[in-house]
């Protein structure tokens, strides 16, 4: 009797001892995630007489709205955020369509060949961009379909160069960033559905385009929402292709990526004569991080709860 | 009319054909001629012509001899970013299968604690990365907060790229590990933040994997009387291990998609304004990253347990 009651205190000490070791763990690791936007947000308001004061490390002693107005002014801050919203939601919904349509064929409306094409699928996954971004950028800088237009007109393709348009054709035809994986997860999705719901369907007398809409897409939820987060998110990240095609256009992540000059500009255009401080150049850029990613942050506190719950179904996994 | 006459299989072929055409148009205009006419660059000199267009001057397999053996970094940043990622894919591997054991656990918190587990994925990629990491305020507040140099083992913000976990590192040797293993737990520890910030993707897979496991194996194993150690390793681990293939290849891809030479590639070709060149290092760059992901794969499904 001894004996069991000594195991049961042995075995409840155990796990109140993973308890603590997990929480420990979990809570030093979501610290070291969330430090970093932590630590910028306390140098939104930081006068740069805080900088060298070494008592100063988190809480500034004095406060001061010009950060703010700098960076709102270097960036153009509202133009600015229109514009990457515009080309992130854009894109995002069309990717997003295009990718369903392929994948569903891919799982349910198989054809001849198909599964050749499906290899192409994880080709284009494995080819690393920069491996076509020559001749994609000189396919865009005069544009023709085939050499149709040439054909056609006479001239020699139209320059699509600092416009939307690259990047509206490329996920239009379903070869965006990172297309190729988001066909594979709505492919593994729509392969889970049952057979049977399709059947039903043909049997009520929905054809297959509205057995798509109507019964493929409900149920593909999950999959939806973790592809939309994931196509606007690294849209709005990103500079290899914004650069490459239209490096002149006002968007946050293009504008970010070159922010050093124009705050120095300020600065020195300032009552700062002596020359642009590194250290306030470094928090003003700080602040600049911070505004671009703010606009993600509230989304993803929006949809963060579908997201994470979304995960556990997306059917991810073969 | 017709339509009337199509039975429902050959209308969903049909269908496919039409649901696939904005791709395969795509595949075709913007991959499959890219890619052939980027080998075509590399063979040669691009010379861009006054009235618009290009011209090839061919010159056989001369752009990837002189990447070899004339260009100052190729071989060097080449290198770097081949053993970069044979570091880190290790880590991030172990790294996000256990903080996805841990979010697949119940407790109190567990809503927070997933949200927070993936702001990386949202937060750590692209520009915001590359800017949040040269930050030197960010060097100097760690400074102030955690004494002079222990910073980087706390924030893993590591700037100095010195190792500094002297005294996990002191500990480790005492217990009676090898140098070379020391060297790389602590340099892991170093670089947590960077670890944390691009396994966001793999820990959502391996996540996934862990909810989709059958509860009625851990109820059988628990009836047998296994210990938690024991469930991990016999059932948690085999059930997953398709999913160690999947992630290691995202990885592969994902650290080969964004690192220093793709940086110098792009830099050739719109810099330097050396086409030629700059598509002959990207098809070398690729034709390694193919060599690596079919070792990777060999390798590894040899070891999977597939459980159907």
């Amino acid at each position: 009797m001894n004996a069991h009651r000594l195991q049961l205190l042995m075995n409840r000490l155990k796990d109140w001892l993973w308890v603590a070791v997990r929480n420990v763990l979990i809570t030093g690791l979501s610290f070291v995630i969330v430090y970093p936007i932590l630590q910028k947000a306390s140098e939104l308001f930081k006068d740069p007489v805080d900088i060298y004061n070494m008592n100063v490390v988190w809480v500034p002693e004095h406060y001061t709205m010009m950060n703010i107005r700098i960076v709102m002014n270097v960036l153009d801050y509202w133009h600015t955020l229109l514009n990457s919203i515009l080309l992130s939601g854009g894109v995002m919904v069309i990717q997003t369509c295009i990718c369903a349509l392929a994948g569903y064929a891919f799982a349910k409306l198989k054809f001849r060949g198909i599964n050749v094409l499906f290899s192409f699928v994880i080709f284009t996954i494995l080819v690393p961009p920069q491996t076509i971004m020559v001749p994609l950028y000189m396919q865009f800088k005069s544009f023709d379909l085939f050499g149709l237009f040439h054909l056609l007109s006479g001239h020699s393709g139209i320059n699509m160069l600092d416009t939307y348009w690259p990047l509206i054709i490329s996920s239009f035809t379903g070869m965006g960033l990172k297309s190729g994986l988001f066909i594979y997860i709505f492919r593994q999705f729509f392969r889970s559905l049952p057979k049977e719901l399709e059947e039903a369907a043909f049997v009520d007398g929905a054809g297959i385009g509205r057995t798509f809409l109507q019964i493929g897409l409900p149920n593909a939820i999950p999959a939806l929402i973790t592809v939309m987060l994931f196509t606007f998110v690294w849209q709005w990240n990103d500079t290899f292709f914004t650069n490459m095609y239209m490096g002149n256009m006002d968007l946050l992540s293009i504008k970010l990526g070159r922010i050093d000059p124009y705050i120095q500009k300020v600065l020195i255009g300032d009552a700062n004569l002596l020359g642009f401080d590194p250290y306030q150049v470094s928090m003003l850029k700080d602040v600049a991080v911070l505004f671009v990613m703010l606009p993600l942050i509230v989304m993803y506190l929006f949809v963060q709860k579908y997201f994470v719950e979304s995960v556990e179904r997306t059917g991810l996994i073969g | 009319m017709m339509r009337k006459q199509l039975s429902f299989e050959q209308q969903k072929k049909w269908y496919g054909v039409l649901f696939l055409s904005p791709w395969m148009l795509g595949f075709l205009l913007l991959f499959a001629i890219p890619l052939i006419a980027s080998f075509r660059f590399s063979l040669g000199k691009l010379e861009m012509l006054a009235a618009g267009g290009y011209k090839v001057m061919y010159g056989g397999f001369g752009n990837y001899k002189y990447a070899l053996t004339e260009h100052a970094e190729f071989n060097r940043v080449l290198t770097e970013s081949v053993v970069n990622m044979a570091v880190n894919v290790p880590l991030i591997l172990f790294f996000s299968l256990f903080a996805a054991t841990l979010l697949n656990q119940k407790f109190r918190g567990r809503a927070i604690a997933r949200a927070v587990f993936f702001l990386p994925v949202i937060l750590a990629s692209g520009i915001i990365h590359d800017i949040s990491t040269q930050s030197i305020m960010s060097t100097v507040m760690n400074g102030m907060t955690y004494g002079t140099n222990l910073d980087p083992e706390v924030t893993g913000l590591s700037g100095s790229g010195l190792s500094q976990s002297l005294e996990l590192k002191g500990m480790l040797v005492d217990a009676g590990m090898s140098q070379a293993l020391t060297d790389y737990l602590s340099n892991a520890v170093d670089r947590i933040y960077e670890i944390i910030s691009s396994s966001g993707v793999q820990i959502l897979i391996f996540l996934a994997g862990l909810q989709s496991i059958s509860p009625s194996l851990y109820e059988a194993s628990k009836i047998e009387g296994a210990t938690g150690y024991e469930i991990f390793w016999k059932v948690t681990f085999p059930m997953v291990s398709p999913l160690i293939l999947t992630n290691v290849i995202y990885t592969v891809i994902d650290s080969f998609a964004d690192n220093s030479l793709t940086k110098l590639a792009y830099k050739t070709a719109f810099t330097d304004m050396n086409f030629g060149l700059s598509a002959a290092m990207s098809w070398m760059y690729f034709i390694v990253e193919g060599l690596m992901l079919l070792l990777i794969a060999y390798t590894v499904s040899k070891r999977v347990f597939y459980y159907d």
